[in-house]
């Protein structure tokens, strides 16, 4: 440890006032900082004291993902295997080629060759991610001379989660260049961002290349149109036909645990609940948000049920189900908890969530063009959260100074 | 404004009534989605701001203060009219996708800027020279995002295939958020972020 610290120390002096690298003073600092605890202090009247710092905090958030990182590699893996298994062809593409180079036959019961498919899928994804999203990062701080921001590291880990398995690794560039430019930097980098990044990346592909993200073709990472073998997440097809697809398909606990088909990382339930309590447990994500998305969920379902609805079956459909379907868990507690882009007032948070939840209902189940809509939700919100905080502080002003009436 | 060539070359790149002054931003999001309906739309402002410019100041003195805007708009509405009318007689196709955003001209804020700001104080002459600089202005935006968008949208450059896209069995894979009216958001914002980039006094002061 010492050793690495002489290193750091040493190469200091060169990015350092006059050195000959400074201008890449970004990187220096970006590397010392990922090592180590930052060695600086504050200088004037207002102290801080805590132990955790910005990098500590998305740190944790990224233990938190790991849950959802196992189940995007197992799931992904487990779903192709499955298909091909059923009789689906399995894609023509180099993944195929090196899976089966390897030794594995695509066995859905054998947790190893399942593990390494998905892996197959879900790193490239990740290492896209970080290569382009980095450069990027990395180009800003050089020319705007600021840090390179943590928040990356998370957005990082949450863009790859949210794709679908075979999404083309070019379209995987764009969308992170988008959402690192547009999402962010142009707002002044991690702290100033309106929308939460890997949402914008998301949203982006979304709009611009939907055939890779949504239908019935992308969710599996296998030939599923040959006949027998859906590939469409059960989500679309609650929306196709309520609750009574669920009937001889899906127990809610395979949709709980996370074996069906969709975003690489977003199908388990399960994975996003362990996330949580890591979030919860050490603070960082905020508890009303949470429960406020919980509750928006839950009453707006309760209302569309009782509402009813003679031609769509999706309005049927209870509560406990929208739960474990689609993104909602992985966007209740990953995304909407993002502390840059969410309210920052305790009370601003109950709105902001409980809004989110029942926005995310109302897209899913009103709007006829896609099922989903909690990543959508999520934006809306974003756009909203410093209009509510806005109102929370203006009544609280309101309240307080009325003690003081004449 | 006795120098003809600032009056003329200013709008292009220094004062762009668009990525500067941020004024008809609305016919910029809606026509450009092919270049060929763009350089209509371009045409179409040039010819109704130059007109609209010279007719103004021609009646400059004799426009009493209090109606100046009703007399403008006057003037402005009939040049659109006559523009619909010659467009509808001559391109009927590109007119109908067009739709109503000929008529829409006459909401176009620079032309009614122009007129308000420049031809109300200066002679026919340098009116005319204004017109031609601010609708040149206005179609550089135009044309430019109109071109990205055609290009990445359907991989066409005034219509002819340029990079065949995946739908006529081609290699290019058709980006559908330039076609949507968002794409030119991020096109047109792109443009002002470049332009001020390399003008920086453009830049707004915090």
């Amino acid at each position: 440890m010492r050793f690495l610290r002489k290193i750091l120390d040493d190469q200091e002096k060169k990015f350092t006032n006059g050195g000959p690298l400074e201008r890449f003073y970004a990187l220096f600092e970006a590397q010392d900082t990922f090592l180590f605890t930052p060695g600086e202090t504050t200088r004037t009247t207002s102290h801080v004291r805590d132990a955790i710092d910005m990098k500590r905090l998305m740190s944790t958030v990224v233990v938190a993902l790991l849950g959802c990182v196992y189940m995007a590699m197992y799931n992904t893996g487990y779903q192709a295997n499955l298909a091909i298994s059923r009789g689906a062809a399995a894609l023509d593409n180099w993944q195929t080629t090196a899976f089966q180079s390897l030794g594995f036959a695509f066995d859905p019961s054998d947790l190893l060759a399942c593990i390494v498919h998905g892996a197959l899928y879900y790193l490239p994804v990740l290492i896209v991610t970080l290569a382009v999203g980095g450069a990027w990062e990395a180009l800003f701080a050089i020319v705007r001379g600021h840090e390179i921001n943590e928040g990356f590291l998370v957005t990082w880990m949450l863009f790859p989660l949210v794709l679908p398995p075979a999404i083309p690794l070019w379209q995987v560039a764009l969308g992170i260049s988008f959402g690192v430019v547009i999402g962010k930097e142009i707002f002044g980098g991690t702290g100033k961002n309106i929308f939460n990044p890997a949402l914008m990346s998301r949203a982006f592909l979304f709009f611009a290349y939907p055939v890779f993200i949504s239908g019935d073709r992308v969710w599996i990472a296998a030939q599923t149109t040959t006949d027998g073998v859906s590939g469409a997440t059960w989500l679309a097809r609650a929306a196709e036909g309520g609750q009574a697809v669920f009937e001889p398909g899906i127990s809610w606990w395979d949709a709980f645990m996370g074996y069906m088909p969709g975003s690489m990382g977003e199908t388990s339930a399960l994975a996003c609940l362990v996330g949580a309590a890591v979030l919860l447990i050490t603070g960082i994500g905020s508890w009303r948000v949470m429960t406020g998305v919980v509750l928006g969920s839950v009453v707006m379902s309760m209302v569309l049920n009782a509402v009813g609805s003679t031609t769509n079956p999706f309005f049927d459909v209870p509560f406990y189900w929208h739960f474990v379907l689609g993104g909602w868990a992985f966007g209740a507690v990953f995304m909407a908890t993002d502390p840059v882009s969410s309210a920052h007032t305790n009370t601003g948070r109950w709105i902001y969530g409980f809004l989110i939840g029942v926005f995310a209902i109302i897209i899913r189940v009103v709007n006829p063009a896609y099922p989903e809509g909690m990543m959508l939700a999520i934006l809306l919100m974003n756009v909203f959260a410093a209009t509510i905080d806005y109102y929370v502080v203006r009544a609280n002003i309101k309240r307080r100074s009325a003690r003081y009436a004449t | 404004m006795a120098n003809s060539r600032d009056t003329l070359l200013d709008p292009l790149f220094n004062n762009n009534p668009i990525a500067l002054q941020v004024l008809g931003i609305c016919s910029a999001l809606a026509v450009t989605t092919k270049m060929e309906v763009a350089l209509v739309m371009s045409i179409a402002v040039i010819a109704v701001l130059t007109l609209s410019n010279f007719f103004i100041s021609m009646m400059r003195q004799w426009i009493p203060a209090n109606i100046r805007i009703i007399v403008q708009l006057t003037v402005i509405a009939s040049l659109v009219i006559v523009t619909d009318q010659v467009l509808k007689a001559y391109f009927y196709d590109i007119a109908r996708q067009m739709t109503v955003f000929i008529g829409l001209i006459i909401t176009n804020c620079i032309i009614m800027g122009r007129a308000e700001a420049f031809a109300m104080q200066n002679g026919p002459w340098e009116s005319i020279v204004d017109g031609i600089g601010n609708g040149l202005g206005y179609s550089a935006v135009l044309m430019l995002t109109a071109f990205v968008r055609e290009l990445f949208g359907s991989g066409r450059v005034f219509g002819v295939p340029v990079m065949v896209t995946t739908n006529d069995g081609g290699w290019y894979v058709a980006n559908n958020l330039m076609v949507l009216s968002p794409g030119a958001f991020f096109i047109i914002g792109m443009l002002i972020w470049a332009l001020r980039a390399w003008k920086r006094d453009q830049v707004e002061a915090e």
